[in-house]
């Protein structure tokens, strides 16, 4: 068995550097492989291998026509989905079904990539479990025994519609319905790997639960599917991390991350996402939050090549909150198209909504939000703020919000701002000592310096070194 | 030990306008130098030329810091050789804190590998806003977001107190500033005169040099030092205006 480091040879384009902490390779040894394309034979190989109930086949091949049937999303969207190009893209690559209990059991090649991302580290300091996928499967999936006994489950998606099912199926699809858009059909054709977790009523699971997804192998298709569902009074917050190498060829990552929080439940979902530049990252993720509960979407994005997400809470109860915190930085080359959905369906709901923004050279940020109050309801308020920072007169950003309040009793209020770091500014702390580098990256933290502080510590450290790195490598 | 300004020529990089037109003047370590001057005679575009702002080219001339020729450098790197400039204008950087700026500005003055003792910088930083008469809740707020021109200038002389400069320019301290704030002010800079630090105090108004008494005075016309005085040159400028400098130069010029 080779363990030989395949470290990825293109660095010399200024965007790599920035990277290189995700941005190696091991030699892929696949003993499960759907092939090259998309059919209904792909789907069917999919299930075999997972030796799937026929309800999730069916399942599986009715997305697969929807997905067909419908059109890219290009009259609103980049024409940049156009360069997808399905039929050259891999659906299914795994070792095996089933992750280990213990990183000592996980084969060398991918437990030394998790060990060069840290996660076992991590693991150890401050998370109460962790599931790590290494492209369609998860090959480690482990929690704190005491939170097993309080009756909490934390699987993977495969592991969880077998072993979970009366849960499972009771909630799969039915936040995200697979006709919710083409990305959502074909996630929902092809899914594999994912988190599934349950936490019983009033369990409060007081340190995170992580997955961390790493696409290793090329001209691949990453699809995990997450479910969780935090029953009435529980807490719980979940976090997930991503990387990948660079490759030459694109790669797609298309998930579908469906939560229900159900009476006064706390939810909280952490992203931070540093997919290589190569990553179209195609992501529908919605919660549903019932009454007096809370949802909070902690969204940041750092990488990829396209990015198109635009987390939603459905407020169903009455007295439910929804929140969505978002920070995109979009650097050359990359389009980080984000925002937010808040569905009002309930009286005295309310949502809020904060976004930032950094463009650096080429890159280009859109906000997309969405936010519906109707006529029946009373006593909804929804807060909406979006800031755009600009780091070259090149850069780019657009906001298209979208805002139906209607009703009386019911109040939105919409904030947005877009400012540039002047030149002054620059000067002015290169004068205290500060390289141009650092202070772009100063004025940057500082910028989005009042989000990150909801970060959790380790996330933040973690977000404030890939602001330093990108900066130096847009200063050049 | 000194900084030495020689046959210094400068103009606005987007236009080609000279203003700096064979300025010479030396400031050496232990004096407070003023300059005065008229409106548009390139006091400011002095401090920012010095500074390496990049809205400015130098076409001829040297500026030497302790005999080393910082035209070539980028201006962090001549902020770390020892040059300060208190700005006129000084600039907000939201979301980023005074406490976090400093130790920034500390920091990159350090050698690669060593860290900022942190209980050390608190309490210097503690000791100077005690000087400055400012409020310890300061260090938490954006730098100079949202202050007014008087706690600006009061950051400005924090800034300086905390960086410890060879040579501090003072660009107009004194606008925007109340009696009191020019009191507590000056007393900064005085704290740090000494035999290792050279001053150019640049000024529109004598009331300043009440407080920060200078060794010399010049004035700067046309992007030239025209005259040069003792302390009580300030005065005369003061009672009499630069018109009389002005005829000096014409007079000699036709002569």
């Amino acid at each position: 068995m080779s363990t030989e480091l395949l470290e990825a040879t293109d660095q010399a384009k200024q965007i790599d550097i920035d990277r290189t902490a995700g941005n190696f390779s091991y030699p892929e040894q696949h003993t499960f492989d759907a092939g090259t394309g998309l059919s209904h034979a792909t789907v069917d190989y999919i299930s075999d291998v997972k030796n799937e109930p026929d309800w999730i086949r069916e399942f599986r091949h009715k997305a697969l026509d929807v997905f067909f049937s419908k059109p890219m999303p290009t009259h609103w969207a980049s024409h940049d989905l156009e360069n997808i190009i399905f039929q050259n893209i891999r659906y299914y690559l795994a070792n095996g079904q089933k992750p280990t209990r213990s990183w000592e059991e996980v084969p060398d090649d991918v437990k030394k990539t998790f060990e060069r991302l840290g996660i076992p580290e991590q693991e150890r300091k401050f998370l109460a479990g962790v599931e790590a996928q290494f492209d369609s499967e998860a090959v480690y999936s482990n929690m704190k025994k005491a939170l097993g006994d309080q009756g909490v489950i934390f699987v993977g998606s495969t592991e969880g519609l077998k072993e979970h099912s009366e849960i499972f199926r009771k909630w799969f699809g039915k936040v995200i319905p697979t006709g919710d858009n083409k990305f959502s059909a074909l996630n929902s054709a092809v899914f594999s790997g994912g988190s599934f977790i349950y936490v019983p009523p009033g369990v409060k699971v007081k340190h995170p639960l992580q997955a961390y997804f790493r696409i290793n192998a090329e001209n691949f298709g990453q699809f995990e599917r997450t479910l969780i569902i935090a029953d009435e009074g529980s807490e719980v917050m979940y976090m997930e991390g991503c990387t990948a190498p660079k490759f030459e060829t694109a790669t797609l990552h298309s998930a579908v991350v469906e939560l229900v929080a159900m009476k006064g439940a706390k939810l909280q979902y952490v992203t931070v996402q540093n997919w290589s530049a190569n990553v179209f990252n195609l992501v529908t993720k919605r919660a549903i939050a019932h009454e007096e509960a809370e949802v909070k979407w902690i969204d940041c994005n750092i990488g990829s090549r396209l990015t198109m997400k635009y987390p939603g809470v459905v407020l169903k109860g009455r007295k439910a909150r929804g929140e969505v915190i978002s920070i995109a930085l979009a650097s050359d080359g990359q389009h980080q198209d984000t925002g937010a959905k808040m569905i009002h369906a309930a009286d005295e709901t309310t949502s809020n909504i904060v976004s930032k923004s950094i463009s650096v050279g080429t890159g280009r940020a859109t906000y997309r939000g969405l936010v519906h109050i109707p006529k029946h309801l009373k006593g909804c308020k929804n807060n909406t703020e979006c800031d755009a920072l600009l780091i070259n007169s090149t850069a780019r950003t657009d906001t298209y919000p979208a805002i139906t309040v209607r009703g009386t009793g019911n109040s939105s209020q919409h904030e947005a701002s877009v400012s540039q770091i002047s030149a002054e500014q620059i000067f002015y702390m290169q004068q205290r000592g500060l390289t141009e580098a650092q202070a772009m990256s100063l004025s940057v933290n500082g910028f989005v310096n009042d989000l990150v502080r909801q970060f959790p510590m380790e996330y933040s450290v973690e977000l404030k070194r890939l602001i330093d790195l990108e900066m130096e490598g847009s200063v050049g | 030990m000194s900084l030495e300004i020689r046959n210094l020529h400068a103009r606005i990089a987007a236009n080609g306008t000279e203003i700096l037109r064979g300025l010479d003047l030396t400031v050496e370590a232990g004096k407070v130098h003023a300059i005065m001057g008229p409106n548009g005679s390139g006091k400011s575009t002095l401090s920012k030329v010095l500074g390496g702002h990049p809205d400015y080219e130098v076409t001829e001339g040297e500026v030497l810091l302790d005999g080393v020729n910082i035209l070539g450098m980028e201006p962090d790197v001549r902020s770390r050789a020892g040059l300060f400039l208190a700005f006129q204008y000084p600039m907000e950087i939201p979301g980023v804190s005074n406490a976090n700026f400093l130790r920034a500005a500390l920091q990159a003055r350090l050698p690669e590998g060593e860290e900022l003792e942190a209980t050390d910088y608190y309490a210097r930083l503690y000791e100077k806003m005690d000087m400055l008469e400012m409020d310890r809740k300061f260090t938490a707020r954006s730098v100079n977001d949202g202050f007014s021109g008087g706690e600006k200038k009061r950051n400005e002389i924090l800034q300086m107190l905390m960086l410890e400069p060879r040579y501090a320019i003072l660009d107009e301290t004194d606008s925007g500033l109340d009696i009191d704030a020019l009191k507590i002010v000056s007393h900064g800079v005085n704290a740090m005169r000494g035999p290792e630090r050279g001053f150019l105090v640049i000024t529109h108004y004598q009331r300043l040099l009440d407080y920060i008494v200078p060794d010399v005075v010049h004035v700067l016309v046309g992007g030239r030092i025209e005259h040069t005085g003792g302390k009580e040159l300030a005065l005369e400028l003061e009672a009499k205006g630069y018109d009389w400098i002005k005829d000096d130069i014409a007079q000699a010029v036709s002569a």
